[in-house]
């Protein structure tokens, strides 16, 4: 049977993608895309103790979770694009002018 | 009612400090001794209440406002009114008024706002000097006692663009801080010795201490206190910045360093009489010094060759009379020698004020001489002001003098009473000086005097023949007004020998709380005494008579062959030069060498450049770590997560 252990093991596991995916990938698009995971690992853990717990409580959290991923993504890719027309490129790495 | 007498003159000095600029000179003037004139209206009626009080409940009281309120101790500021502070109170609103009268015409000459500025500064002073005999305890005196410090310094730097005037200013208002830190420390010791500030309170707990054989505590509060007189009152050792003051114009000589503020020293003694008497080592100090201070003061002033200066001097040396008889416990002889000194110096003042205006300016006695026949109101007024501070008798000095000497004597001071008696000796000789010097005699040849650069020009010296002219109404009245003053204020106090009955003394008792020592035994004594005191001022007058208009070639001969003393004296025995060389050099050195270029160089700057330059160091290292690169800011906040969670969990 599956268990809560089981929920926060794949969690885990999505979690640990989406962060690797935020360092070693050099595209802003699969950036954004992992943060996204990352979130989705969140809101799994959300719903999983929610349910353990027989409590609402996680599933509203999700939802609150869910907007604020929408909202994030829309500005996200927008910034992206602006970012792209500039320098022709959609690697981090050169927009690094704010430094001393 | 009590609260008006001070607001008067504060919100006269309200008016022309804020619109005198845009006034006429009428206006401004009017608005000031309208503001003295009423301050001394209500001061009558208010005396005139106090008097119809039964003689031992005399006391009028006005809370205002509880001024300060912390645990249990409170201090209110209350105006008290009682027979000392009557006496005060009439003697500055009435001699104020006149000589704000008289400044109206001295000052004529000022630009609207000069004159504005003067007139609210004459009243600033007024208005602090009233809080500072009608406050009721010492912390409202304080704030008086300091506001006619800074008064005195505005005044006498009047004539800011003077240098000497500046310096003047300067040099009152520092000597003066002196004396006040001393003051303070006697307020502070008071309250921890007796946990109040009040006047009354103070003498009630001071009545229950035994008179202290040993120099204790009482003794220390009451010394401290005399310390912060010396300052005021101008006594050895902070005498130096009265002479200097008379850089002021000198209807502020006149009001501020011979009527009033002076007097502020002798007045806090005689409020704080109880205290006073519980500390006899304090007493005997205070009158050595004040004979001393006499004595001092009157050998200067017989060389001085500005006429203001020695009446400076000689005002000095008349407080050193009062604090004499202050330290022999006579209060009331002191506080009376304080009311008819405050009428003739006054009037000499203003007299000399007449021919320093006639002459435009001039101040030095050698170039003076032969005045009497240009200037008869001056010269008639002027002398009856010099014989009433000589003692001759009738005027109002010899009343007042004489029973100083007279108490000094009664209670076994035979030497202070000699130093006195000398110091009258010299008060006629160096009073008929200037009188036969300035009035009588041929009128001055710049020739003769020893400094040529110095010798008024032929030109110049036309146009003060043309500008020649005796005192205009406004001073002529106020000379008249103080010259009977000056003639009868003795009588209030005429002693019971010769059919009076002390009654000045008598209403004054309930302030002192100390009887005044009824001795009818020693009336023998006091006439004697009386006749000897008579003798001095007739024969100081008969000296200065011989010396300065009958043989003056015996004076230069005198000076001659004592050349040493001429000098010594007419460098005032080279105090402030022992005093720059004792105190005010040490310092500045001290400063210079030690302060400044050492601690606030190398320690101060140095620190605070020191914490610039190290905050400067490290960040030029720490910078490096804002690479711009947005992954490695998140690999840094990822980590530093994994730190602080790694952090609690295996902890």
């Amino acid at each position: 049977m599956v268990t809560l252990n089981h929920y926060l093991i794949l969690s885990a596991i999505l979690f640990s993608i989406g962060t690797a995916g935020v360092f070693v990938r050099r595209n802003l698009i699969t950036i954004l895309l992992s943060i996204e995971i990352m979130l989705n690992a969140v809101n799994l853990t959300f719903v999983a103790f929610g349910r353990a717990l027989g409590s609402a409580d996680g599933q509203i959290i999700v939802f609150f979770v869910m907007t604020v991923a929408a909202a994030e993504a829309a500005v996200g890719l927008a910034i992206v694009i602006s970012l792209f027309r500039h320098r022709e490129s959609l690697n981090p790495d050169s927009f690094a002018n704010l430094k001393w | 009612m009590l609260l008006l007498i001070p607001l008067l003159p504060f919100l006269g000095f309200l008016l022309n400090a804020s619109f005198g600029k845009r006034v006429s000179k009428a206006l401004a003037g009017a608005v000031a001794c309208g503001a003295m004139a009423g301050s001394f209206l209500v001061s009558l009626v208010a005396v005139w209440q106090l008097v119809s009080l039964p003689h031992e409940s005399r006391a009028i009281a006005n809370q205002v406002f509880t001024w300060i309120s912390s645990g249990d101790f409170t201090a209110a500021f209350t105006l008290r009114l009682d027979p000392l502070s009557s006496v005060m109170i009439l003697v500055i609103t009435g001699i104020g008024s006149l000589i704000h009268l008289y400044s109206t015409a001295y000052m004529h000459e000022e630009s609207d706002s000069e004159y504005a500025r003067y007139f609210s500064y004459l009243n600033l002073f007024a208005a602090f000097m009233l809080v500072l005999v009608l406050g009721s305890n010492f912390l409202v005196m304080f704030v008086g006692w300091e506001g006619v410090g800074l008064c005195s310094y505005l005044l006498i730097g009047f004539w800011y663009q003077k240098k000497s005037a500046s310096d003047a200013g300067k040099k009152a208002f520092i000597v003066n801080r002196i004396g006040d830190f001393g003051f303070v420390l006697g307020v502070l010791l008071l309250f921890v010795r007796f946990g109040t500030v009040d006047f009354q309170e103070v003498a009630r707990a001071a009545a229950g201490v035994s008179p202290e054989a040993v120099f204790g505590t009482v003794s220390w509060i009451t010394l401290l206190l005399f310390i912060g007189a010396t300052g005021k009152s101008a006594q050895i050792p902070l005498y130096i910045w009265l002479p200097d003051a008379m850089e002021g114009p000198t209807p502020v000589s006149a009001l501020i360093h011979a009527a009033t503020m002076v007097t502020a020293g002798v007045y806090m003694i005689g409020r704080n009489a109880v205290l006073f008497a519980h500390a006899p080592h304090t007493l005997a100090i205070v009158a050595v010094i004040g004979a001393a201070t006499a004595l001092m003061a009157g050998t200067i002033g017989l060389v001085q060759n500005d006429i203001k200066r020695v009446l400076a001097y000689s005002t000095v040396s008349q407080l050193g009379y009062m604090f004499l008889a202050m330290g022999v416990g006579a209060y009331a002889a002191g506080v009376f020698h304080l009311y008819t000194h405050a009428f003739f110096k006054a009037l000499l003042f203003l007299g000399s004020g007449a021919v320093i205006h006639a002459l435009a300016g001039e101040q030095d006695l050698r170039h003076m001489g032969g005045l009497k026949k240009d200037l008869p109101i001056t010269y008639w007024t002027f002398l009856i002001g010099a014989l009433a501070i000589a003692g001759v008798p009738g005027l109002a000095g010899f009343f007042s003098k004489d029973e100083i000497l007279f108490r000094t004597f009664s209670s076994g001071h035979t030497i202070l009473w000699v130093v006195g008696l000398l110091t009258s000796l010299l008060t006629a000789i160096y009073m008929f000086r200037i009188v036969f010097l300035a009035f009588h005699g041929p009128r001055a040849n710049p020739a003769r005097t020893e400094h040529p650069e110095h010798a008024v020009n032929p030109s110049h010296r036309e146009n003060i023949e043309h500008h020649l002219h005796d005192a205009p109404p406004a001073m002529a009245i106020v000379l008249i007004v103080l010259a009977v003053g000056s003639v009868v204020a003795g009588y209030a106090g005429l002693p019971s020998i010769l059919g009076g009955g002390d009654w000045f003394a008598r209403y004054l008792e309930p302030s002192f709380g100390v009887a005044p020592v009824e001795d009818v035994a020693a009336h023998g004594l006091e006439g004697t005494l009386m006749l000897v005191s008579i003798a001095a001022a007739i024969g100081g007058i008969g000296l200065a008579f011989y010396f300065f208009l009958k043989n003056r070639l015996a004076a230069d001969a005198l000076a001659e062959r004592f050349s040493g003393v001429q000098t010594l004296l007419l460098n005032k025995y080279y105090v402030d030069e022992a005093y720059d060389a004792a105190i005010v050099q040490p310092i500045r050195i001290v400063s210079e060498e030690g302060l400044w270029k050492v601690f606030d160089v190398k320690v101060i700057d140095a620190a605070v450049n020191g914490v610039g330059q190290t905050v400067n160091g490290s960040s030029e290292r720490v910078r490096g770590i804002q690479t711009g690169s947005v992954r490695t800011y998140a690999a840094s906040v990822f980590f530093g997560v994994v730190a602080i969670l790694g952090y609690y969990l295996w902890r």
